[in-house]
């Protein structure tokens, strides 16, 4: 059997792992919330992540187009970039599917013409993990452009009072 | 497991125990009089100056802004019209209010709100998935099975302490035990408690937030009421006591002709012991939620404050900035932007 | 020789929790982590002396010591004492909590952080410890064991971390079966903190502009003059209709006070545009007052008595220019305490009229003691008697979900008026509601409520933000929503930078926007965009096909 399929037909369970494995890193009196309940709305961080590991995984199964890697992509790291300051701590979930992968499939990885396989689905992790930079950066970015945003917003008003703008030439 | 969970776990387990073992002791060392007479005196003193003291505690501060939490549409224009469930989930009237707390109170209203929603995946969907709402009763079930069962099995202890025994009681008891599988005829009431009792101790101790805010004020009375539950099961259905002679103790008691029985089991001592310490303990503790209720005030009070005046007891003056100053303030600026002032210069 | 050894940390060992967990302890032996993002700055001391309130000094919260009052302790312990014997609330809160944990999912910062002492029984708990330590006596004999704990300067610390991650929203007293209410405790606890100097910058510097001038964003009287009126000279130029106000003004018959959100920030202005258009259209006789320029009240997220402090200038100045009656705007705060505070604090209102709909003849009883009606009460007295024109379709470009504001849910119960609204200025099937566990009396918060809308707070804001941009995002995807609609100005404020973030599509819009978008004047020009200056559906296509016709031509 080729290794795509055994990805596929393990999705589910290496999705899973994967999840519990990045709700991990919650307090461990919140994490057992998070990874139990199921409502998107009364958990909508679990839910997000989830939707995003969903979307990321797919993409290393089958040709995606690059729009919704990154917008899977996001769905993760959206969160992530909130919550940790270190980009190196918003970025390492991403990592995290290689022993997944690797534990969970560990009986059939040791056939020769898998491992070979196995280093190529793991170097398409690492062309995700370079998406992942991308997305840190316009998720911090974007932060900073919302908080000019605010400041903008209390003082429109009063621009479009005095008949100045304030949108920028290229625009 | 952390030090906190040790130390709120297991010295209220320890010490309800230790009750067992004082009380095992001490009938053993032939203290019946106090254990069967003195004790329960003392608790039932306790408990009903504690419940006084507390009760005239909370009443002596008083409540200084109506702070209902509206849970429904409030009183508008006559053409929006509330039915009944709006109308006690933001009550207008004393009536309402009178509702809304029997519903909290008999009924666990709030904790019924729990809701889910769930995206199931349905294929036959056009999505491939749909929304579902469900409600999520498993904490309601448990506390009102805890609550329920608990006021069954003390009205059936009423049975102890009155001659005749009023006819409610009889018919409570032929209710609760119509399941005749076995000899005596077994109650209900007693497997729910100790079944809901159980599933509120569990949940405290396997949800990991649950354990985490949990306290041994949270665990104490758990045990008790758990060590309650099953020396009374013990003693109704394995290690035999003499009813009779119980009966006569218990009338005693009602009628404070207190006198010493004998050839009780000190097993029901065991059990009587741990219910003295239950009332004693009562007004100090939590438990105190039962009566606390009913004083709650974003519960008991009509969300009626904008057409009916509260008064603030304590409500005192504040300096607050007056128009006077402000106008000195600003008067030239106003006066050049034709604001009206009071005084032109 | 031994070479120097480089740790290169594995992925799993960049996060805790995976290869290494963190030690597990009790919450009393974890302290916060104060890191940029997670708390909003202290008070500039000026402000507090502007207001006369205490201890005013330069502190910062990342330094080890906040440089207290010498007899911090005594005050805290002091004014606890003093609110158990005025607030009933405060002492069976304390007491009767049983931490069944029915609350604990409930808060949307538990939610959107997942720090467990954001769970409102644990938050409650912080304060009830101490309580626990210095007013039982369990607590003095056992200490730890009786859940007690000494009040010591991390304690603080830790109150002002948590009591500052509480937006008083309320969800958790809905589902506490003894209705336990966090915004209580957390509006004493801040009371407390504010007795020995703490207090943050975004709420003080707005009590102190309200306090001083009039509105939270301190403008003068001319400057707030000539803003308002630039909106009447806005909304001539979209609809032809000049809709002039006045200030000030003795002998009106209602006084109109409305959040200053409104008359400054975006996209709050166009909604004041929206109540300038209607009140012209009304022909009302109405002024708005300088002085009781704010119908908001940051004064309630410091303390009960600095929220009366500001609230007392409605009152003084509708006496003051003899009005008969006030009408409010759109707020949510505001809204709390106009229905639960105003009377109660401020009151009676005796010198003032029962209001009475000078339209409609509806008398607003349910306001008979505080005589302040809520502006989309009257919108909708006048929309159910069919005094007002509209035309749906000017808003055809909007598709329309509502956001319930946490105070008018659920220290008002304010849900059916606006959607009534709502669903006649809005073309058919342009409104729908987000998942019922997330709106009316069970809405998500804003997340940036009570005194937040601070920039440095954003990381957090957005965290306790999530649950309510969640279900955006559901109603956004699935039915194509591109509007939040609101009544409540920090809603206004905050709302498009929480949506900027997470569901980017979707604009915020107060309600009398929309109204004021969908009136139809007898005397107006033709309309080709909205209040934002926007296209009309129709409009900006047909010129376009237009453009595309002549274009076509000129290349024959």
């Amino acid at each position: 059997m080729k290794l795509a399929d055994l990805l596929s037909q393990k999705k589910a369970t290496i999705l899973e792992r994967w999840l519990h494995l990045l709700l991990d890193s919650y307090p461990s009196e919140t994490s057992g919330f998070f990874k139990k309940e199921k409502d998107p709305f009364n958990n909508p961080l679990a839910f997000r992540l989830s939707q995003g590991l969903q979307g990321v995984y797919e993409a290393l199964l089958q040709d995606t187009a690059r729009e919704r890697i990154l917008a899977s992509l996001d769905d993760v790291i959206s969160i992530k970039a909130l919550e940790n300051f270190s980009p190196s701590q918003a970025v390492a979930f991403i990592f995290l599917l290689k022993p997944v992968i690797r534990e969970e499939l560990a009986t059939e990885l040791k056939e020769a013409q898998l491992s070979e396989e196995c280093l190529e689905v793991e170097s398409r992790i690492d062309g995700l993990a370079l998406l992942c930079f991308e997305v840190y950066m316009k998720r911090r970015e974007k932060l900073y452009e919302l908080r000019i945003n605010e400041v903008k917003n209390q003082v429109s008003g009063l621009m479009r009072r005095t008949g100045l703008t304030l949108v920028t030439p290229q625009q | 497991m952390t030090d906190f969970f040790k130390l709120h776990f297991f010295v209220p387990l320890a010490a309800v125990l230790g009750l067992v073992v004082v009380a095992y002791v001490g009938v053993q060392a032939n203290l019946q009089l106090l254990f069967g007479v003195v004790v329960p005196y003392m608790a039932a003193l306790i408990f009903i100056e504690g419940m006084v003291y507390r009760l005239i505690q909370w009443t002596r501060s008083p409540v200084p802004f109506r702070i209902p939490t509206t849970a429904a549409q409030n009183k508008s224009l006559p053409w929006i019209e509330k039915n009944l469930g709006e109308k006690l989930d933001n009550p207008e009237t004393t009536k309402h209010v009178v509702g809304r707390m029997a519903l909290e109170v008999l009924a666990f209203r709030s904790l019924f709100r729990n809701t889910r929603t769930e995206l199931r995946q349905d294929p036959d969907h056009p999505e491939g998935a749909r929304l579902i709402h469900w409600s999520y009763k498993w904490l309601w079930l448990g506390a009102i099975a805890f609550h329920y069962a608990f006021l069954v099995v003390i009205l059936r202890h009423l049975r102890f302490f009155t001659e005749p025994v009023p006819g409610f009681v009889y018919l409570l008891d032929s209710v609760d035990g119509f399941l005749q599988f076995f000899v005596p005829v077994v109650y209900l009431s007693g497997l729910v408690l100790l079944v809901a009792a159980g599933y509120l101790l569990l949940r405290r101790i396997l949800r990991p937030e649950l354990r985490y805010i949990s306290l041994a004020a949270d665990y104490f009375p758990l045990f008790l009421i758990l060590s309650i539950a099953i020396t009374g099961i013990l003693m109704r259905y394995f290690y035999k006591v003499d009813i009779v002679a119980v009966k006569d103790l218990a009338l005693g008691l009602a009628t404070f002709k207190p006198k010493v029985v004998a050839g009780i089991g000190v097993i029901f001592y065991i059990h009587l012991f741990l219910v003295c310490v239950l009332f004693a303990y009562f007004p100090f503790s939590k438990l105190m939620h039962a009566p606390g209720v009913f004083l709650s005030p974003t519960r008991n009070l009509a969300c009626n404050s904008r057409w009916v005046r509260h008064v603030n007891p304590w409500n005192y003056p504040v300096k607050f900035h007056s128009y006077a100053e402000y106008e000195d303030k600003f008067r030239e600026a106003m006066i050049e932007a034709d604001i009206p002032v009071e005084k032109e210069s | 020789m031994a070479k120097a050894k480089v740790t290169v940390p594995t992925p799993a060992e960049i996060l805790p929790g995976i290869s290494y967990k963190t030690p597990e302890k009790g919450w009393m032996d974890v302290k916060p982590d104060f890191r940029p993002g997670t708390y909003c700055n202290p008070a500039n001391p000026k402000w507090l002396e502007w207001i006369g309130y205490p201890y005013p000094r330069a502190w910062h919260v990342t330094d080890e010591d906040w440089h207290l009052p010498s007899d911090w302790k005594e005050t805290i312990l002091q004014g606890m004492e003093d609110r158990l014997s005025r607030f009933r609330s405060l002492k069976l809160f304390f007491d009767i909590c049983v931490r069944c944990g029915a609350c604990a999912d409930k808060c949307h910062f538990f939610l959107g952080t997942g720090d467990p002492k954001n769970m409102p029984v644990l938050r409650a708990e912080l304060m009830r410890s101490v309580y626990k330590r210095y007013f039982k006596p369990a607590g003095r004999l056992l200490g730890q064991l009786a859940g007690a704990r000494d009040l010591t300067e991390d304690v603080i610390k830790e109150w002002f971390f948590y009591l500052y991650q509480c937006t008083e929203c309320r969800r958790c007293s809905l589902f506490c079966p003894y209705g336990i209410d966090m915004a209580e405790m957390t509006i004493l606890g801040r009371e407390l903190l504010s007795s020995i100097g703490i207090n943050i910058e975004w709420t003080l510097a707005s009590v102190a502009q309200c306090y001083d001038k009039g509105s939270h964003i301190g403008a003068t009287p001319q400057a707030m003059k000539d803003m308002i009126d630039f909106f009447a000279e806005e909304n001539e130029r979209v609809t032809g209709i000049y809709t002039p106000i006045t200030y000030n003004r003795k002998g009106a018959e209602i006084l109109f006070v409305a959040p200053s959100g409104d008359y400054f920030a975006d996209p709050g202005t166009y909604t004041f545009m929206g109540y300038m258009l209607l009140f012209t259209y009304l022909g009302l006789d109405y002024t708005i007052s300088t002085y009781a320029g704010e119908g908001g009240n940051f004064g309630f997220f410091m303390s009960h008595e600095m929220g009366k402090r500001l609230n007392a200038k409605i009152y003084a100045e509708a006496k003051r220019l003899g009005v008969k009656w006030i009408i409010g705007g759109e707020c949510g705060h505001m809204w709390r305490i106009l229905n639960q505070y105003m009377d109660t604090w401020n009151g009676p209102a005796d010198f003032l009229e029962m209001p009475v709909s000078p339209i409609t003849g509806t008398k607003f009883e349910n306001a008979a003691t505080t005589r302040m009606v809520h502006i989309s009460e009257f919108t909708a007295d006048l929309i159910k008697h069919g005094k007002l024109k509209l035309d749906p379709m000017r808003n055809a470009h909007i598709k329309l979900t509502f956001h319930d504001s946490c105070n008018t849910s659920r220290g008002m119960g304010i849900f059916e008026e606006p959607r009534y609204i709502i669903k006649n200025v809005l073309p058919e099937g342009h409104f729908v509601d987000m998942p019922p566990n997330t709106i009316r009396e069970k809405t998500f918060c804003c997340g940036s409520g009570s005194g937040f809308n601070a920039d440095e707070y954003l990381e957090t804001r957005l965290r306790g933000g999530l649950p309510r941009a969640n279900a955006v995002r559901y109603v956004h995807e699935k039915y194509g929503v591109n509007h939040l609609g609101c009544i409540c100005a920090i809603d206004r404020a905050v709302l498009p930078t929480l949506l900027g973030y997470w569901v980017p599509e979707v604009e915020v819009t107060g309600i009398s926007e929309l109204v004021g978008n969908a009136l139809v004047f007898d005397e107006e020009i033709e309309r080709t965009t909205d209040l934002r200056d926007r296209d009309l559906v129709g409009v900006g296509e047909a010129e376009e096909g237009v453009e595309a016709a002549e274009a076509a031509e000129e290349e024959e």
